[in-house]
């Protein structure tokens, strides 16, 4: 178990080692810093941008550059955002924690909806009220998010509900993309192992529909709707960055899309690092879930 | 043929629409007729500056599509090479290429998206903005292709046909151009008819947030940016055409895949 946890965790954090050099050469190497448009201001002087320059470090050698910048941010100092001109961590963390607020609830509320819904209408497939959810389903999914979020906004605005602010809103667009989805996979997995010899012994013995359903059928079809917990986080991540940003919530979103229109690098670094991370850690929770529901995981490793 | 024909009409229609089918020039403003609703003139109303809706989006169709296309193009270009190559000879180049797309499959598309584009300059004049935004999607979006071909050759290499035709004293080259690469077309068809849509999502996401094409030339996403002013979303629906004209083409190419599925697996 340690073993099989120090494994992921080194895989994770070489991943993430490998994720800050790229960018940080992609954003140094690239046309144009932070003081290009100060440059273009005739009233500040040539050498007020040097002595800037200088102060944030940006006249040295690139690879001096990234060990000063990785031995501080080990420590959790992300640098100075020049944009704000305060650390970028402190810039970083309440913004963090609003956007995994959002993903979490986001993330309990779809799982909550879509694992009983998913059992049900598998359990009574080619019902029309199956095919009618699965309808409903399909053409929920055909409707990406950057149509959805608006058309929601709309709803709220005539419905007066837009008043509520808070995390209301931007939790039902964000579910509402990520349900039909969960709900398809829910499905399909259980219908799988429904037609198992298992599951016909397990009704010829007369074990009752629903500890069937639950008890015997759901844990059989747990493995790849884990392992999707942790690839779907990545598509969650993204559509909330959009979500926070139509919806003014104040996650990681808005302040990346600030970052990257002013060439912030310290401040594009630290998201950058940081939805990596998120997405590190989503994977590895589904790892260890993994190993905590499958015996054959254990066993093996 | 017949409902694929149409199909792909649409879709050639639409990216040779600019200047046939457009009433006006996307940029002309009609000051004194802003946000006008939808008239025997303005055949889908008027926006802020008073630029005729209908040419607008007959126009961004043309840039949203050749960029989404121009991306797919990319995309799988730069997948094509390393994957095969991988796949095909093993060893330390495919270790390197598989921990290259690890990496970039380690971040949210999206942020990812974002972190590419902040590399490039933003004030860009619109065809070299075209230009930047096509490198910029098909190059975040090779990493999966890339693996899933890599995979493919692999398991190619070692058919049986494959290792007859080595054995008559066959090229890498030769295997691989006659051997090996038409059996992934299937394979790069499907990958293509998933990023397409996918891409011309990510477009309309990028101009939505401002960092793609910007004003005064119409992409759909552009267009779509002014709905994040609540007062527009709410008072002039006419405003929504873009999102409706992105939905239709979703539709309408999800539409030909499954056709165009159906008729190969059928023959």
């Amino acid at each position: 178990m340690v073993r099989y946890l120090a494994r992921r965790c080194l895989h994770a954090f070489l991943l993430l080692a490998a994720v800050s050099v790229a960018t940080f050469l992609l954003l140094n190497l690239a046309p144009g810093d932070y003081f290009d448009e100060a440059r273009l201001n005739p009233s500040i002087a040539p050498q007020t941008i040097q002595a800037l320059r200088h102060a944030h470090g940006l006249d040295a050698a690139i690879a001096v550059r990234y060990a000063r910048w990785a031995r501080a941010a080990l420590t959790g100092d992300f640098g100075t955002s020049v944009a704000y001109g305060m650390p970028a961590a402190r810039l970083l963390l309440p913004r963090c924690r609003n956007t995994l607020l959002l993903t979490t609830v986001t993330l309990l509320v779809t799982w909550c909806l879509a694992l009983p819904l998913g059992v049900w209408s598998a359990s009574i497939r080619r019902g029309w009220l199956d095919r009618l959810s699965s309808l409903a389903g399909t053409s929920m999914l055909a409707v990406p998010d950057v149509i959805l979020a608006p058309l929601l906004l709309l709803a709220a605005a005539r419905s007066g509900w837009l008043s509520l602010g808070g995390i209301l809103l931007p939790v039902v667009a964000l579910t509402a993309g990520a349900f039909p989805i969960l709900l398809r996979h829910v499905r399909a997995t259980m219908l799988e192992v429904l037609g198992e010899p298992f599951v016909l012994a397990a009704r010829g013995f007369g074990v009752p529909r629903q500890r069937l359903l639950f008890h015997h059928i759901l844990p059989a079809a747990a493995n790849p709707l884990i392992s999707l917990l942790g690839l779907s986080a990545g598509s969650l991540l993204s559509s909330s960055l959009l979500i926070e940003v139509l919806f003014g919530w104040p996650g990681l979103g808005p302040l990346f899309l600030e970052a990257v229109g002013a060439h912030d690098a310290p401040l594009v670094l630290g998201v950058v690092l940081l939805s990596a991370s998120l997405l590190a850690i989503a994977n590895l929770l589904a790892d260890l879930l993994l190993y905590a529901a499958d015996p054959r995981i254990r066993r093996t490793s | 043929m017949t409902i694929r024909a149409w199909i792909l009409m649409f879709f050639l229609a639409a990216l040779l629409a600019s200047g046939r089918f457009a009433p006006f020039d996307p940029a002309e403003q009609h000051r004194d007729s802003a946000f006008q609703a939808p008239s025997r003139t303005y055949l889908l109303g008027t926006d802020q500056y008073g630029r005729d809706q209908l040419s607008r989006l007959l126009h961004g169709a043309r840039l949203s599509l050749v960029c989404a296309a121009a991306a797919t193009a990319i995309a799988l270009a730069l997948a094509i090479l390393p994957g095969t190559m991988a796949g095909f000879y093993g060893g330390l180049l495919d270790e390197l290429l598989m921990r290259g797309t690890e990496l970039f499959l380690a971040l949210p598309w999206l942020y990812l998206l974002l972190a590419a584009r902040a590399t490039l300059p933003l004030n860009l004049p619109p065809e070299t903005t075209l230009l930047v935004l096509s490198a910029v999607l098909g190059a975040v979006g090779w990493a999966r292709p890339a693996r899933l071909l890599r995979g493919l050759v692999l398991s190619l290499k070692d058919r049986d046909f494959v290792q007859a035709a080595r054995g008559f004293g066959a090229s890498d080259w030769y295997l691989l151009r006659v051997h090996i690469l038409p059996q992934t077309m299937s394979v790069l068809k499907t990958q293509a008819g998933l990023l397409f849509p996918q891409f011309v999502l990510a477009e309309a996401v990028l101009s939505l947030l401002g960092l793609g094409i910007g004003e005064p030339a119409p992409s759909w996403g552009s267009m779509l940016s002014s709905l994040r002013d609540l007062q527009v979303l709410t008072e002039y629906w006419w405003m929504g055409a873009p999102a409706a004209a992105l939905l239709l083409v979703m539709f309408l190419w999800n539409f030909l895949i499954v056709v165009t599925s159906d008729s190969t697996s059928g023959t």
